[in-house]
């Protein structure tokens, strides 16, 4: 299977130079083909793994706590405005 | 000259600093003294803690004052991934490279309580996705026994930082062998705990199912002191066992007679190294020599450990490097680094509709079959000895351009981590100028067990501290 | 018409826990202070992790016990993946396959609408749109980030607006009855989301409409926040497809909104672009498991809803469904008519009396407790109760004393009818309640 790097790209949010393009298909797509080697082990009506602590319902009381002040909130950037994020306009959502 | 302080263990600090023969200021001085003068070749730390010698200070103050708390006045490096209130954290990338963490990682926290002193925050492949150090945005970290050569990574700076002794000790984070490589890269010991066992909170996520918080020393007995002060259940990680922690010291000197150590069959076919292969044959004879029984296990599926763990890790890594977005903090995302362009897009890709069945569900089957395998070994065995990497070290640039070949490097580390066992790395001598170790393995939760191996073997060895 | 619409919807509820989801940040957050409720986790600053809070699992399963819904023995929270500015971690933590209810129903008057599924998920900080500067931005408030929502979809088994909104004003009921969200749509408590297509009513189908014959497209309008204005959109989307239908167009499978100022829905193309969510096991929280004991707990906390209290007012009290349906609209209003009840059997005052007085007096039932409630009808009506027959031989003796008034009455002069009411009232014993006089008299006259 081959990437289509464009469109992958755009899904992760990524812009990528189009001078870097050719490398990263070559790279990635070396990369895909030899994890495709898992295609060689028989994993029909095995059960997945995706944690391995064996812990279930671990789980907080309903108790508020402090938070952090809108200034400790706001210091990791310059863009604010009146005690709020600012970025570029969404016009999408304008109407 | 500086007075060799820097030098000492974390124990041999403890009883100094007890029985009043240095202070905490002058332990601290010597490390930064150590970290000013070679830091500029080696390219271990990223940022220095200016209040580390005010912070010594105190220990010192609270030590006159009868308090002798498990670090107390220990300088120690942090691995640039933890986060550290109101002291710049990185990632070693450039989207974070002006970030100043509005709270401190709960390890960070323990190690505070315990009495450590803050030297400063270590550099690594940029969030530690790399086997070398070479993949920081702010440049490669060498190894101290050989600048030519890479220290290892991801935990580079960290490995390398107590490997010249800048530090007592250090942290790092492991999610596929990023301790233990650079450990038997550095000829220091570094432990992965098992899974669970010490808190992620405010560690920079790589791959929230398989990373692992551990820590470099400069022997076995330092490591089970630290994991002391890190392991244990936090609130604020669902994921962390609510085990009741033992005390990882006790024990430590009763040997291995008796025990049953597995070695892989597998393991020891084509694609290792003859010396590391040579080496570690020798470290298997030493546990013979001193009683314990060497049992051939196989570990069938390790073959594909490395696709397995190439699509669950960057799957992971593409989700949760989705917050840099440079709205509430750091740069954006323009500002990632090759190495984490393509692990985004390689998991991006595996997770997309109509790939996720293919790539990321039978990765997490595979991954059921390996954790069976060590089940299955683990009822014939105590722990498992193994190669750490398949190559000594190499040298700077060698594959910096072919990212498969580097990721292949991992091929005997991914396992612990998709298995969530621990790993203990211990120095097992050199080849040539570059030193080399092995990997102790062990079932989940069994550091204290590790670190009876581990230590017993240490003792057969010499200490060799790099001549600086 | 020529098409039927099928129409499907997805409802969001917030929970009014004290904390948040997954930190223990304040869910009390409307009308705070911007990004003050705001902590490491709903910031998503690097290395924060999420720990779910109890309590909104335990609504969670309330609500779709409620629902009729199965629960599953095992759930888990995924992660679900997209780029926006208010989506701090950028995914958004919530249940893809394994949601915690399954296969539930509502029932409306005339249709079964089935439930698919409810589960639960993180609200998203919230954007505003201004002008700063001479510049259009947007802002962004992450007080709402994290906290918790249920989510409710339902299978596509609406055919008209009408049931749209007889479904949410049931499921608005039930949501309060549980007490487990103010469901205020003014704070957005409720969100609303329909997806609407039409099939030509040639083609051979009835509901429930298996998912073959399901059309080939669906268009989803986002984020509606009231009654009205899901059932505006969806009339609005039954004529603007009918009209693309007709020129033998295929609508377009799109997500639109809502604008209330056109008075029609509009695209949101831009979002349809990474409609790729990625789904995958959320791996910082160990899964979820209910056994029967737990699930017999959560369903013991419900309690009596909508329908079984209306049947059961009918039943035991004799009540109209027409006065049923106003009593138990609130349960607050039902506790208290049943409390009046109780107190009034002491005094022989009959179930039907008391609901008589709260629905036409409309009594303030924060002011006045059940108790006053009944001195107050006992005082109007006194003690002197006036039997119906009785009753009858006033009126007739009246109006046979009073021919007048009779034929004023029926040449169209209605005023005379307070005079006859008086006369009447004359003949009965003093302080008899007057209640029903003036539909006799009517009655009589016609």
């Amino acid at each position: 299977m081959k990437i289509d790097i464009k469109h992958v790209a755009k899904l992760a949010n990524l812009k990528l130079k189009d001078k870097d393009l050719p490398k990263f298909e070559k790279q990635l797509n070396e990369i895909v083909a030899y994890v495709e080697k898992l295609n060689e082990v028989d994993t029909k009506n095995v059960e997945i793994t995706s944690q391995v602590t064996g812990l279930e319902n671990i789980i907080r009381e309903d108790i508020p706590a402090p938070s952090l002040t809108q200034e400790e909130v706001l210091s990791g950037t310059k863009s604010k405005h009146n005690g709020l994020f600012k970025v570029k306009a969404i016009l999408d959502s304008e109407s | 000259m500086n007075n060799g302080l820097n030098t000492l263990t974390i124990r041999e600090s403890l009883e100094g600093l007890r029985n009043k023969e240095f202070s905490s200021v002058e332990l601290t001085r010597a490390c930064l003294d150590q970290i000013k003068k070679y830091n500029s070749d080696i390219n271990a730390f990223l940022t220095i803690n200016e209040r580390a010698i005010n912070e010594a200070r105190r220990a010192d103050e609270a030590r006159e004052n009868g308090s002798d708390s498990p670090l107390l006045g220990i300088p120690i490096a942090l691995k640039d991934m933890f986060l550290t209130k109101g002291l710049r954290t990185t990632a070693a990338s450039h989207v974070l490279e002006n970030y100043i963490p509005q709270y401190d990682s709960t390890v960070v926290q323990k190690l505070k309580d315990a009495g450590a002193i803050i030297l400063g925050k270590t550099n690594h492949d940029a969030w530690a996705h790399g086997s070398s150090g070479e993949n920081s945005d702010f440049g490669p970290t060498k190894n101290p026994w050989n600048k030519e050569y890479v220290p290892g990574g991801s935990s580079s700076g960290s490995a390398a930082s107590v490997a010249a002794d800048m530090t007592i000790a250090s942290t790092g984070t492991d999610t596929g062998g990023s301790i233990r490589l650079p450990a038997s890269f550095t000829n220091t010991v570094g432990l992965k705990p098992t899974y669970g066992l010490v808190s992620r909170y405010g560690i920079i996520a790589m791959a929230s199912s398989l990373d692992s918080i551990g820590h470099f020393t400069k022997t076995v007995e330092d490591s089970a002191i630290f994991l002391n002060v890190t392991a244990g259940n936090d609130p604020m990680d669902a994921t962390t066992t609510k085990n009741k922690i033992p005390n990882h010291l006790e024990d430590l000197d009763k040997g291995v007679k008796g025990f049953k150590i597995g070695v892989p069959k597998e393991y020891f076919t084509q694609g290792l190294d003859s010396n590391i292969k040579k080496n570690i044959e020798g470290a298997i004879k030493k546990f013979e020599e001193l009683g314990a029984e060497i049992i051939e296990i196989s570990l069938p599926h390790t073959e594909y450990g490395i696709a397995c763990y190439y699509i669950i890790q960057p799957s992971e890594v593409s989700s949760n490097l989705a917050r840099y977005d440079g709205i509430r903090y750091g740069n954006d995302r323009t500002r990632f680094g090759d190495e984490a362009v393509r692990r985004i897009i390689l998991g991006t890709f595996t997770l997309s509709s109509g790939y996720y069945e293919a790539y990321y569900k039978k990765a997490m089957q595979a991954r059921t079959l390996i954790r069976q395998d060590f089940e299955e070994a683990f009822k014939k065995v105590d722990a498992i000895i193994s190669p750490v990497s398949p190559t000594p070290p190499w040298e700077l640039g060698e594959k910096v351009d072919d990212p498969l070949k580097m990721y292949l490097s991992d091929v005997y580390t991914v396992i612990a981590n998709l298995a969530g066992i621990p790993g203990l790395a211990v120095p097992s001598g050199f080849i040539g100028d570059l030193p080399t170790g092995f990997q102790i393995l062990g079932p989940q939760f069994s550091e204290k067990l590790l670190f009876r191996i581990g230590h017993a073997f240490e003792q057969t060895q010499e200490r060799k501290v790099l001549e600086k | 018409m020529k098409y039927q619409p099928i129409i499907g919807l997805e409802t969001h509820v917030e929970l009014k826990t004290k904390s948040k989801m997954f930190c223990s940040c304040s869910a009390d957050y409307f009308g705070k202070e911007p990004n003050t409720y705001v902590c490491p986790v709903c910031l998503g600053l690097p290395g924060a992790l999420p720990v779910p809070n109890k309590t909104a699992i335990e609504w969670c399963i309330k609500i779709a016990l409620a629902l009729n819904c199965k629960i599953s023995n095992i759930s888990k929270f995924d992660r679900k993946n997209y780029f926006y500015p208010d989506l701090p971690k950028g995914y958004q933590i919530s249940q893809y396959d394994e949601p915690f209810g399954l296969e539930g129903n509502i029932k409306l008057k005339t249709k079964n609408i089935r439930i698919r599924r409810v589960h639960m998920e993180e609200d998203t900080g919230k954007l505003l749109h201004a002008n700063v500067g001479g510049k259009k931005v947007s802002l962004i408030d992450f007080n709402r980030s994290g906290v918790p929502l249920v989510e409710i979809v339902t299978e596509p088994d609406f055919e008209n607006a009408p049931q749209v909104a007889e479904y949410l004003q049931k499921l608005q009921q039930i949501i309060r009855y549980l007490d487990v969200s103010n469901a205020d749509m003014e704070k957005g408590d409720m969100r609303l989301e329909p997806n609407i297509s039409l099939v030509s009513r040639i083609s051979n189908f009835q509901f429930p409409i298996s998912s073959e014959n399901l059309p080939k497209y669906k268009v989803e309008v986002k984020n509606i926040n009231s009654f009205r204005f899901v059932a505006r959109a969806i009339e609005a989307e039954i004529i603007r497809q009918g009209e693309l239908l007709n020129r033998d167009e295929t609508p377009t499978q799109e997500t639109r909104g809502w604008d209330e100022k056109k008075g029609t829905t509009v695209s949101q193309r831009s979002k349809e672009e990474a409609h790729d969510y990625r789904y995958f096991p959320e791996p910082d929280i160990p899964p979820i498991t209910f056994g029967l004991r737990e699930i017999r707990a959560v369903r013991e906390q419900i309690p009596e809803l909508p329908d079984e209290k209306r049947k059961r007012f009918e039943k035991e009290y004799g009540l109209s469904s027409h006065d049923v349906d106003i009593l138990t609209r609130e349960r607050s209003a039902a506790d208290y008519y049943e409390q009046a009840v109780k107190d009034g059997s002491k005094h022989s005052l009959t179930p039907k009396k008391i609901a008589n007085y709260i629905i036409n007096k409309k009594p303030d039932m924060d002011k006045t407790v059940p108790g006053e409630l009944v001195e107050l009808i006992l005082v109007t009506h006194q003690t002197t109760e006036v039997s119906s027959e009785e009753l009858k031989q006033a009126v007739r003796q009246v109006l046979l004393e009073n021919p007048k008034a009779v034929g004023d009455y029926k040449a169209g002069k209605t005023q005379v009818l307070g005079f006859l009411i008086g006369k009447v009232r004359a003949q009965l014993p003093p302080k008899s309640s007057s209640e029903g006089i003036r539909e006799l008299i009517e009655q009589a006259l016609k």
